[in-house]
């Protein structure tokens, strides 16, 4: 198994720095360098930066990209600039999740990149091929040549302007990219700050590490990325979302555009499930207790199983014990009681929203 | 270097034991709080519950993971360190000075099934 694992263009930095490395998303990763509360608060304080390298980057082009990209994807891509970015999901039939992912509209015609999960990256990409018969398309998964750097936090733009000398940096919109020579530079992220993710080849991506962190921007690991999207509300692929899980049910319902589009794959699905009535849905639950709720503890009313957390922590930026679980729909309402179980005992809770934190993004 | 206290039991479960009369005093091992990091909760047992030698007691969470906690021997917890409740990261700080609970013990024989120093050193370098 070990000697499967994927190993990005940034993992000898990685080792040299002494970060603890673990498997996610078939690459091996790092999870943290110092600690996760330390890299966690440079995100919400100053600056942090992310070897997001695995994330997987799939273009698709050609006189038919506008239709397909449409039919494959929730959100609704009709009218999309040239350098804008969408969130949104793939969604099968049944209108559970194949992934969610980000489509950038791409400066030539006809012209998208899907930027998906690592771990999804061989199967999204049999998908779209598999969905693409009768459209005149090129799918072409770049996931191997392109590293990618999250620059997160309240920092981010001073560093992407002085560091890297990308003073258009300072301009972009959140949900916008431009693109130089080498790089793909957008205002996006996954922790709930401002911050930009860069998309390079390998060697840029390296002397752009290098510099970055000469500059004093903390390293950060996958550890804390996943505590900093959790309580910004940031779903989770695996968890939030899966191929169980619908993105009404997620309460992600925003991103798929069964309104406005008439066509998509799921789309009829997720009409079926809003006109009979969602069973269940995702939640924030706050404890009052120190207790952690994790993900696969059970959610009880009375004694009876009434849902299951799927990302819990105590939250670093707020210091409560909080979560997010998918609960039966009569408990989801917000200040219900609920409790959770953690090991032998359980503790009582309350329905929450899903974001735990004010985000912080640029307008 | 992870350290160790001379005089102590330690269980392959990374708990250790000091002995006062029949009371077994247990906390968790220097090697252990190094292992799960900046500790935020420890959920502790209550007093009489009854402990069995191997059996979980309890658990400590850093931010990433919970990680249960085995009692090295059995008997009745007589007491627990409610200064924890609030200062998990005590254990983090001084993982000897600070013990998790107290424990009447039932069998004290079972203390011969655990390790001294120099034995748990030797099976934590192979870990």
């Amino acid at each position: 198994m070990e000697e499967n694992l994927l190993k990005t263009c940034l993992y000898d930095r990685h080792v040299a720095l002494g970060a603890l490395m673990s498997p996610f998303g078939g690459f091996i990763m790092p999870i943290q360098y110092t600690n996760i509360t330390e890299e966690h608060n440079a995100v919400r304080h100053a600056a942090g930066m992310f070897d997001v390298s695995h994330m997987g980057e799939i273009f698709v082009s050609g006189p038919d990209a506008y239709r397909f990209v449409n039919h494959v994807f929730s959100n609704d891509i009709a009218g999309m600039e040239d350098g804008k970015i969408l969130y949104g999901m793939m969604l099968y039939p049944n209108g559970t999740t194949v992934d969610d992912l980000l489509v950038y509209k791409e400066f030539e015609p006809d012209s998208y990149l899907l930027v998906v999960n690592a771990s999804n990256i061989a199967k999204d990409y049999e998908w779209l091929c598999a969905q693409a018969e009768g459209y005149d398309v090129k799918i072409d998964n770049q996931s191997d040549v392109w590293g990618q750097i999250a620059l997160q936090g309240p920092e981010a733009e001073k560093y992407a302007v002085e560091t890297l000398g990308l003073a258009k940096a300072a301009e972009l919109g959140f949900y916008t990219y431009f693109r130089t020579d080498s790089m793909i530079v957008s205002r996006t992220g996954y922790t709930g700050e401002d911050g930009f993710e860069i998309y390079a080849p390998h060697a840029v991506i390296n002397a752009m590490w290098d510099s970055l962190l000469a500059a004093g921007v903390v390293p950060c690991g996958l550890g804390c990325r996943d505590t900093l999207r959790f309580e910004a509300g940031l779903p989770l692929y695996g968890h939030e979302l899966s191929d169980e899980i619908t993105p009404l049910e997620a309460g992600l319902g925003m991103f798929a555009k069964v309104k406005t589009k008439e066509e998509f794959i799921g789309r009829d699905a997720l009409v079926a499930q809003k006109e009979a009535g969602l069973t269940r849905k995702s939640v924030g639950i706050e404890l009052q207790d120190k207790a952690i709720p994790r993900a696969g503890y059970p959610v009880e009313v009375d004694g009876v199983q009434v849902g299951v957390v799927t990302t819990g922590y105590r939250s670093i930026s707020t210091d409560r014990s909080v979560c997010v679980a998918m609960v039966d729909k009569a408990y989801t309402e917000l200040g219900t009681q609920v409790e959770i179980r953690i090991r032998k005992k359980v503790f009582p809770g309350i329905v929450t929203k899903r974001r735990f934190y004010e985000t912080n993004y640029k307008k | 270097m992870a350290k160790t206290v001379e005089g102590l039991y330690y269980s392959e479960s990374h708990e250790w034991v000091k002995v006062d009369g029949n009371v077994a005093i247990v906390g968790i091992t220097d090697f252990a709080q190094h292992a799960m990091g900046d500790l935020s909760y420890v959920d502790m047992p209550e007093v009489d519950d009854e402990v069995e030698a191997g059996e979980e007691f309890g658990a400590v969470e850093s931010v990433k993971a919970a990680s249960d906690l085995f009692a090295p021997v059995s008997g009745t917890v007589v007491e627990v360190n409610e200064e924890l409740e609030d200062a998990p990261e005590l254990l983090n700080e001084d993982a000897f000075a600070n013990w998790i609970m107290k424990v009447e013990m039932s069998d004290p024989a079972e203390l011969e099934k655990l390790m001294d120093a120099a034995a748990y050193e030797a099976m934590c370098a192979n870990e």
